[in-house]
């Protein structure tokens, strides 16, 4: 890898049959795609759009009950937590304590509902309001709180190799570094960071899972983080706010096998020149 | 009656309430909800024995869709 600019070394040692599940604080998905309930029109069209998505993990927010609740309708009446894993955030905590109480909710909701995602946590811990990129020394006190507690904490992240490696350090169950920020449709914008972080993370320890978690757009953008060899991707957003989500969706689902299987089969090193297809003896020409 | 602040509200509510007597009497689906009182996450299974007291901060909340 550091000799060439190559995108990835061969990775066809790692296809085990036509198995290829992802493995995750106990959890076994065939799917690698994580979806966001957030932002849809309707919990109806977020409901089919998970069934689409073929999903098995589902994110998903804590926040206050209204006093006084006017429609009466619960998400968890659309999300059915014995089909699908449950993994609540913390979005929209800005410092390690709240995000700590934050969490604890979401696992006491989650132990009512015996969902199986009780003990694990999609820690958000924000640095502004504008950038949603997170703090990552909140970050990072909260995770140490929360594996201590016994929590299975999955770190939304930034891009920066060192904090990754730092909250891995701390015990964190997976490191999801952001391709870009949150809801931004930008795609993956800093991708040698990112390749450092997977070198980093999983040197030695391949099997430690690193997710891509916001900032994609669209199929190609969850195309590009696969091949770079995320084990999965979390997104909510360019689902969700698509003119058509539920055929996004499924997008999204072709999308996320397509990086997988080109990040498995070991793509070709990128080269300056080109390098003819056909045979170059025979030819008829006399042209060099 | 006691004064106590749910969900960053002041409310009176009848003194000797238990958790779970008050959430009944707010009409609160009890299903998908957690109990913090003063920062301190209240199990569901101690929601028919602790009594909620008179200044005491109350969050409860439950479960809405995200990313």
């Amino acid at each position: 890898m550091s000799d060439s600019i190559s995108e990835n070394p061969s990775q066809a040692e790692e296809v085990a049959g036509d198995l290829d599940q992802f493995c995750i604080a106990g959890h076994t998905f065939q799917s690698r795609l994580i979806l966001g309930s957030g932002k849809y029109d309707s919990f109806e069209v977020m409901r089919e759009s998970f069934e689409v998505a073929e999903t098995q993990c589902v994110t998903i927010a804590v926040r206050r009950e209204k006093l006084h609740d006017s429609s009466g309708r619960n998400i968890l009446d659309f999300v059915d937590p014995s089909r699908l894993v449950l993994l609540p955030n913390t979005a929209g905590c800005y410092d390690a304590e709240t995000a700590v109480r934050c969490a604890k909710m979401g696992r006491e909701i989650l132990r009512g509902l015996e969902n199986p995602g009780a003990d694990w946590v999609k820690l958000e811990v924000l640095g502004d309001s504008r950038s949603l990129l997170p703090d990552p020394i909140e970050l990072l006190k909260a995770t140490e709180v929360l594996v201590k507690e016994g929590f299975q904490v999955l770190c939304y992240s930034s891009d920066d190799p060192i904090v990754a490696r730092r909250l891995k350090d701390a015990g964190a169950t997976s490191v999801m570094p952001a391709g870009s920020p949150i809801g931004s449709g930008l795609g993956v914008i800093n991708r040698n960071s990112l390749q450092i972080i997977l070198e980093d993370l999983k040197h030695g320890d391949p099997d430690y899972p690193v997710i891509i978690d916001a900032g994609v757009g669209t199929a190609s953008d969850v195309a590009v983080a696969m091949e770079l060899g995320f084990d999965a991707v979390l997104l909510n957003t360019a689902v969700a706010r698509a003119t058509d989500p539920i055929r996004m969706a499924e997008a999204m689902k072709y999308g996320v096998k397509a990086g997988r299987l080109a990040y498995q089969s070991g793509r070709i090193p990128m080269s300056r020149y080109a390098s003819a297809s056909s045979p170059e003896v025979g030819v008829i020409s006399k042209r060099q | 009656m006691i004064d106590v602040t749910i969900n960053g509200k002041k409310q009176s509510c009848s003194e000797g309430l238990t958790i779970a007597e008050l959430l009944d009497s707010l009409g609160m689906n009890s299903r998908a909800i957690a109990v913090e009182i003063n920062q301190q996450i209240q199990p569901r299974d101690t929601h028919r024995q602790v009594e909620v007291n008179d200044g005491d901060i109350l969050e409860i909340v439950t479960l809405v869709g995200g990313g």
